[in-house]
């Protein structure tokens, strides 16, 4: 006879380790039916949920490590059940256990030796900034320019940076780097169950802004944002963090950022999760793309606080989803469905697992991914 | 000469067991004032009471002092006794060693220590204390109720049958509220408007009830027993009196707009009456859709049309009010995940309500909006209710409708009917076996929170349908349910207008919006301001024998008020010396029951005068007067000094 007997000692460990909210679920199931994975496979957040609360996870199961933290549950959760927390507490319990799968382990250990997921030397941080005459982040800099690992090192998203630079000089900001002082804001690795990693991250780059008088940044991805934003605080870190749609939709209204040229193109903006549904951020990319004239922005279906996750998130960014499994393929088939030309970004994990789709979908020409940075670059 | 008795209380172990009683009576006896000292074990009993009784009458004491539990608790009780011995209950004080003392602390030596400082305060102040003679107020035995619904006309009848004048005063043409919008009722399946209508018309004769509708309250003063409420009487731009309900102006009318009555669902003329079996069974002109055309003249026989007719304010003087302004229910558009207001077929219950009703747009048959007959249904359950996101508290009558809906929808169609629920409320009389009646009708149940309803089709099946995804935990995941109407449950939710009706009557809300009761168990029915009473769905959502119910008591309440014909006022009421006011009125700033006017004293000075009736004895204005002016009965400067000073 099969008899499903609870763990407390399981489930007092998963709330301790920051799995509290479990306590306020009422077992509505809205979690399991709003979860994109559910689009492409069977997943039951609720029952995961339910599991935690008794102490009955199977942490030998890759499920856990399924979440991408795109909080579409918690948006819509009747509780407001911190969801995503609860997955961060059993992942951490995982990672304690040891069962972090291998794709992960290699990033978080080459994040903690080397600063970045990449497994780049710490040294060629700034290289993607060569020739392009930008300053280094010194004392009565005004902004820190982060860009993000992602567009630092990966040849696909450094575009991104150069665009922002570009876009940024042309306005005449004060702006700097850190280069290879700074390390990973730490966000996915956070989220990924690596609490010890995060904090180490997290602390690090407190001391090196604050010994180096940072006391703005301006963020490339809406992740760095989140992270310097909501959770550095908590560890001493306390500065003035902004994202750059809504620096640029500032400077636009402000009249110092003039788009003039004019981009003939229908585009489709997608939400990204760490700016939308994470925090409130779904104007001012609308603002700036509207402000460029000759272009069409097109709504996707499943826009703003619906918005469909790329599946980036939560550390899947550097882990291999089945190829029938990527929402990032749902999404590019919607931007192409609404007639869109482009889609446009805002973050450089929805631009690496965008252009991976088009190259497996093999729709290269359908449609063009594009950071909205690209997009205004173009433009003034 | 004071002759004090003081009482101290075992109350069991309650406060025996920490605070020793006999040291503290013995220390009561050392006071010269005090001529007897007593411990009992719970001086609340009879014979408790009838120590000090006796006490009073032998020992010739002129003041009372229990220490004991609460004044909360025995207060009244033992004022009671010393009214019953001869002596002016307000000679009596009440010094609490139990939740002031025993139940908060556990050092029994401490707490011993403080019953005694305690007792000797009371018996400094009693000193001070004066013989109060509580007021008789008349009460207007007219009743004000605010509301035209069934918990409305349920309270103006239960009043009006007693003989005592009735008020109701109904915002909408007619009365009947939302009850009348509705088909069947659960769990009996009576027709709605056919157990009200015949309440409608016993309104519309009785003799007791001057029934105003199209009529607004919109100026409350006074207090309990004595209210002036002005009323406002809209235009009707109908005669009331020439007009027959005939109709016939309808015809000749060429401005149409949404039905409210419908829900969006049907259209009205700008000459209307909200429903055929209106009450009263006159029409009315909205003045916000009229073009002013006339149209209508030729049409009327009884020649009742007038446009130049003007709103028209009444004063009434009523004793009590009772609010019975009922419910609004949640727009579900901002749910974008449901579809509604995209997808022609979302509709919301009230609008199925609609659908089902014989009066209704299409005349009780259950059909899509392109007229064909649906062969699936799904009702989502929780539409803005038991979600943080919108409304925390879980709506109750939602669970009963839907299973409702259900029954209708297999005794009509030949459709599919499921339910995707989180819970299944059946509460009440009737009502689990009503549950038991559905599930036997074929009704499947999903047991989940829905999470999309979506048009696009991912099958063959899903082609043409809306498709409703919603994880099933018992059969292990998400299911995809493809049907062609979907009914939102959605929640009832306070008036938009609640905060103004409020403030107009001078009552609170609860958290969730509905106006606050006194008591959530005790006293659902009264308000925190005396007079006015709060009945049906504005002080929460309920169904219709929980509105009756709780309307028939606000009835009883104010009967029993009208039966007695006055009202004991508490005589702890605030003083002003108006030689020592010096008319700054700041006192009438601060007073929060608006009980203190300024008045011309007879040496030509403006000073501040307390109205009796609605001081409530707070004490502000006290705290507030420079000059000393101002004091308190029962709480005066030197009883107040006294007890401080021995402390």
């Amino acid at each position: 006879m099969a008899v499903i007997n609870p763990f407390k000692e399981a489930a007092d460990a998963i709330i301790e380790a920051g799995g509290e909210p479990v306590k306020s679920c009422y077992q509505c199931g809205l979690c399991t039916g709003i979860c994109p994975w559910n689009l492409v496979r069977s997943f039951m957040t609720q029952r995961l949920i339910h599991q935690a609360q008794f102490g009955l996870v199977d942490l030998e199961n890759e499920d856990i490590w399924l979440c991408a933290t795109c909080a579409a549950c918690v948006e819509r959760c009747p509780r407001n059940v911190e969801i995503i927390d609860i997955m961060r507490a059993i992942r951490r319990i995982g990672v304690l256990g040891g069962v972090t799968p291998k794709a992960l382990r290699t990033t978080m250990t080459s994040i903690g030796t080397v600063g970045n997921p990449w497994g780049e030397a710490r040294e060629k941080r700034a290289d993607w900034a060569k020739g392009l005459d930008i300053k280094m982040f010194t004392e009565g800099t005004e902004w820190l320019f982060a860009p993000c690992c992602t567009p630092a090192y990966d040849p696909r998203a450094r575009r991104i940076a150069i665009a922002a630079v570009n876009v940024l000089k042309k306005a005449g900001v004060d702006f700097g780097i850190l280069g290879p002082e700074e390390s990973c804001c730490g966000e996915s690795a956070r989220k990924a169950g690596d609490e010890d990693l995060f904090q180490s991250l997290a602390k690090n780059n407190i001391e090196v802004f604050t010994r180096n008088g940072v006391s703005k940044i301006l963020t490339l991805s809406p992740h760095c944002y989140h992270a310097f934003k909501n959770e550095y605080p908590g560890l001493g870190g306390n500065f003035e963090v902004i994202h750059y749609t809504q620096f640029l939709a500032q400077l636009i209204d402000e009249g110092k950022i003039k788009p003039t040229k004019e981009l003939n193109k229908k585009v489709a903006y997608h939400d990204s999760c760490y700016l939308g549904r994470h925090n409130k951020i779904y104007d001012e990319p609308r603002k700036i793309l509207n402000s460029i004239p000759g272009l069409e922005l097109i709504e996707l279906p499943d826009s703003g606080p619906d918005s469909l996750c790329c599946g980036g998130g939560g550390g899947r960014i550097w882990m291999e989803t089945k190829k029938e499994e990527r929402f990032s393929d749902i999404r590019i088939e919607q931007a192409i469905d609404v007639g869109a030309e482009v889609l446009a970004v805002s973050c450089p994990y929805c631009m690496l697992n965008f252009d991976d789709s088009l190259l497996t979908m093999e729709k290269g020409d359908a449609i063009e991914i594009r950071d909205i940075l690209e997009l205004l670059q173009a433009a003034i | 000469m004071a002759r004090i008795g003081v009482y101290v209380c075992h109350c069991g172990t309650n406060i025996a067991a920490t605070v020793d009683v006999k040291k503290v009576t013995e220390y009561a006896r050392g006071f010269e004032s005090v001529v007897v000292a007593r411990d009992y074990d719970f001086v609340c009993s009879d014979p408790g009471q009838e120590l000090i009784r006796n006490d009073i009458k032998e020992l010739g004491l002129n003041r009372i002092i229990v220490a004991a539990c609460s004044p909360l608790m025995h207060e009244v009780t033992f004022r009671r006794v010393c009214a019953q011995a001869g002596l002016n209950p307000y000679l009596f004080e009440m010094v609490n060693i139990r939740e002031h003392c025993s139940w908060v602390h556990k050092d029994g030596d401490l707490a011993t220590e403080k019953a005694e400082a305690l007792i000797r305060a009371a018996v400094r102040r009693v000193l001070y204390h004066e013989p109060l003679e509580a007021k008789e107020i008349p009460v207007n035995p007219n009743t004000l109720v605010v509301g035209g619904g069934i918990a409305g006309i349920q309270a103006a009848l239960e009043i009006a049958d007693s003989e005592h004048k009735v008020y109701l005063v109904e915002r909408e043409a007619s009365i009947g509220g939302h009850m009348m919008q509705l088909d069947k009722t659960f769990p009996t399946l009576d027709c709605s408007a056919c157990i009200l209508t015949p309440k409608m018309s016993s309104v519309g004769a009785h003799p007791y009830i001057e029934l105003m509708t199209y009529s607004e309250v919109e100026q409350v003063s006074g207090y309990i027993g004595n209210f002036k409420v002005k009323v406002r009487r809209k235009a009707r731009y109908v005669d009331q009196d020439k007009c027959t309900g005939c109709a016939e102006c309808v015809k000749g009318c060429i401005a149409e707009v949404d039905s409210e009555f419908d829900v969006g669902l049907g259209k009205r003329k700008a000459v209307y009456i909200p429903f055929p079996q209106a009450v009263p069974n006159k029409y009315v002109i909205d003045k916000s859709a009229c073009f002013r055309c006339r149209a209508c003249e030729p049409f009327c026989e009884a020649d009742a049309i007038d446009l130049e007719q003007d709103d028209e304010i009444v004063e009434l003087e009523v004793g009590s009010i009772v609010l019975a302004t009922g419910y609004d229910v949640f727009d579900p558009s901002v749910i974008s995940q449901y579809g509604y207001g995209r997808y022609d077929n979302v509709v919301t219950a009230l609008q199925f309500e609609r659908m089902c009703s014989a009066t209704g747009p299409t005349g009780g048959d259950i059909v899509l909006k392109d007229g064909q007959a649906p062969q699936s249904i799904a009702i989502i359950h929780c539409v803005g209710s038991r979600d943080k996101n919108y409304h925390e508290y879980c709506s109750r009558v939602c669970c009963m409708y839907a299973l409702k809906f259900s029954h209708l929808i297999k005794e009509r169609t030949d459709a599919e009917v499921y339910q995707m629920y989180i819970d299944m409320r059946c509460f009440g009389k009737g009502f689990e076996e009503f549950y038991d009646r559905l599930s036997e009708e074929g009704v499947k149940f999903i047991r989940g929170k829905v999470a999309r309803v979506t048009d696009r089709a991912l099958t063959e099946e899903e082609q043409g349908k809306l498709t409703v995804c919603v994880a099933d935990p018992i059969l292990g995941g998400m299911i995809r349910v493809p049907v062609d109407m979907v009914i939102l449950c959605i929640a009832l939710q306070p008036r938009p207008d609640t905060d103004q009706v409020a403030r107009l009557f001078n009552i609170g809300k609860s958290r969730d919006g509905f106006f606050l009761e006194r008591h959530p168990k005790l006293d659902p029915i009264a308000t925190l301001t005396d007079g006015v009473f709060v009945v049906g769905c504005c002080q929460g959502p309920k169904d219709i024998p929980d509105t009756v119910a709780q309307a028939s008591a606000g009835a009883a309440r104010i009967l029993a008020l009208i039966s007695k014909g006055t009202l004991t006022s508490d005589p702890m009421t605030a003083t002003i010396d108006s030689m020592r006011c010096i008319g700054c009125l700041l006192c009438t700033e601060v007073c929060p029951f608006s009980a203190i006017n300024s008045e011309i004293s007879a040496d030509g000075r403006t000073v501040a005068v307390i109205n009796e009736s609605l001081c409530k004895g707070c004490g502000l204005c006290v705290a507030t007067c420079r000059p000393g002016a101002a004091n308190l009965r029962g709480f005066t400067q030197q009883q107040l000094l006294a007890e401080v000073m021995a402390l």
